[in-house]
């Protein structure tokens, strides 16, 4: 429980069942990120997304919680590309 | 794959869409119920607080074998600064009754139970499928659902969306408008395992006793939102949640917000030497009445999150889930029994129904209370915390200054702090929004 506990750490303890090579989630090619795009890099819960050394958005949806929370604040620049994960796959709750 | 016509499809299995099934197939009616996680349950997240009257309506002996935490006996309502609560706590020995009036749950736990008592009932349950797309007749009527396991649409009289508040469906559908960043909260949430004997003594309990905990304040950075801590049978929910666009415009991670509220000096003791076991997130629909989408079409209706039934005021959202889906399937079997079309129309008696209950009452009542509480975040979640927070140590602190003079210093700092016509404005807005 330090303060400089990372999320990462935290999400070893969920159970998740990854649809390997097919992400839920894409970004579409962009040169300069929007800010609501950029905001989701301090935004989304489990840190999905990063930004790469030449100033895009990236993403890894392995961890997802699949919140929606991107999808609500990118929803009007259209950066996203937005599904639920097929049937089954994606984070499964022990406690919920 | 399934080729059968179903009285009524129910997309998705929690609280909402497990009523709506549930009251549906002890009607006698076919249903089919889609799920897009591995069993109900497993994509589901709440603080949790079950209240037992909407799901007594429903399940009568739900308290037989349902799986519950702990039942409610002591609530505190805490206003906190960054070293200090000040608290509100309400403990009865009247909530030890026969039949308590809330629980703590697990709703993995809670949903799946839930669940298995609508198969029992006769509804089909399909897991691990996404529904993709309503299907509509020419008329724009709808008629059925696409699925992601391919072959052609499923049909029913009618679609009962229970699809939550992230819920595609019935958004790419054209029913429902997108929800806006400012009136939906993201909620990061842990679940802390502790031994029972240790959250006993710690909230001063015994038994199945539970205490719960709401808290507002500078946690929460100055944007709009609170944080909770729920005990459990062995372990200790805790979680804060703050609008979407205040996160969009701050530099706080939710992460980090939830580790600064664990640490708080108020929150650390209670958390001590405990396993982190699971780390959630979840949105809730915080719009209330304003935000409430249209709720029924020629063969659809809308239950639960994805209608925006939540009161953020009370903390209650599951209540109004159960309380939606079964009125909504109340509608449906009323209409069925008696072979009327499942048109907008006819199935307006729903919100008719809707309108009778506390569910809308209740959203009503605090329909300029989301606006408020935005409107002004930096008093209601900073400034006055702080203020309440420099009252209290000024007026318990002996230090040999006179009573009278601390009375002056408190009302100094309130008047300092936000200017008496400001004070007054904001009892007058809160009070108006109240009523």
């Amino acid at each position: 429980m330090s303060a400089t506990a990372r999320v990462e750490e935290r999400l070893f303890q969920n159970r998740y069942l990854v649809d390997s090579g097919r992400p839920h989630i894409k970004i579409k090619p962009h040169d300069v990120p929007s800010r609501a795009l950029l905001a989701m890099t301090r935004l989304c819960p489990v840190g999905c997304y990063s930004l790469s050394d030449s100033g895009q958005v990236e993403i890894s949806a392995d961890g997802c919680v699949e919140c929606g929370t991107c999808r609500i604040v990118t929803q009007s620049t259209g950066e996203l590309e937005w599904n639920y994960p097929r049937g089954g796959f994606g984070v499964l709750y022990k406690f919920g | 794959m399934i080729e059968e016509r179903f009285d009524a499809i129910v997309i998705g299995a929690g609280p909402s869409g497990n009523a709506a099934a549930y009251t549906l197939a002890t009607e006698g009616l076919k249903v089919l119920q889609i799920e897009r996680g591995e069993y109900s349950g497993s994509k589901n997240v709440q603080g949790a607080i079950l209240y037992a009257d909407a799901l007594e309506k429903i399940i009568p002996d739900f308290r037989d074998d349902a799986p519950l935490e702990r039942h409610v006996i002591e609530q505190r309502i805490w206003t906190m600064d960054d070293s200090s609560h000040t608290g509100m706590h309400y403990r009865s020995d009247d909530f030890n009754e026969d039949r308590p009036n809330r629980y703590t749950i697990l709703r993995a736990q809670f949903d799946k139970w839930f669940s298995s008592r609508v198969r029992q009932a006769g509804a089909i349950l399909l897991c691990e499928t996404t529904v993709t797309e309503l299907v509509k007749d020419l008329q724009g009527k709808v008629i059925g659902v696409r699925t992601d396991r391919g072959g052609g649409p499923i049909l029913a009289d009618v679609v009962i969306l229970a699809e939550g508040v992230n819920g595609l469906v019935g958004h790419r559908s054209g029913l429902r408008p997108e929800i806006a960043p400012d009136s939906v909260a993201l909620a990061v949430k842990e679940m802390h395992f502790l031994p029972r004997e240790t959250i006993e003594a710690r909230f001063n309990i015994t038994g199945n006793e539970g205490v719960v905990i709401e808290a507002m304040g500078t946690i929460t950075k100055g944007m709009t939102g609170t944080g909770f801590l729920y005990t459990n049978e062995e372990s200790i929910s805790i979680g804060i949640g703050c609008i979407v666009s205040d996160f969009a415009e701050s530099e706080v991670t939710p992460f980090e917000l939830l580790e600064a509220f664990k640490n708080h000096p108020s929150i650390k003791p209670l958390l001590v030497g405990s396993e982190c076991k699971e780390y959630a997130a979840h949105l809730i629909p915080e719009g209330g009445y304003k935000a409430i989408p249209q709720l029924v079409g020629d063969g659809w209706i809308v239950v639960g999150d994805a209608g925006q039934f939540v009161n953020a005021v009370h903390r209650e959202g599951s209540n109004l889930a159960m309380t939606t889906g079964r009125i909504a399937a109340e509608t449906v079997v009323s209409l069925h029994r008696r072979r009327i079309a499942m048109t907008r129309e006819n199935l307006s008696a729903y919100e008719q129904g809707l309108a009778k209950t506390f569910v809308m009452k209740d959203l009503r009542k605090y329909r300029g209370i989301p606006a408020l509480l935005h409107a002004n975040k930096a008093n209601f979640f900073g400034l006055y915390p702080q203020l309440i927070s420099q009252a209290m140590q000024t007026w318990f602190r002996v230090d040999g200054v006179d009573k009278v003079s601390k009375e002056k210093a408190i009302f100094r700092s309130f008047r300092t702090g936000r200017t008496l016509g400001g004070l007054i404005g904001d009892a007058f807005r809160l009070v108006r929004a109240w009523r």
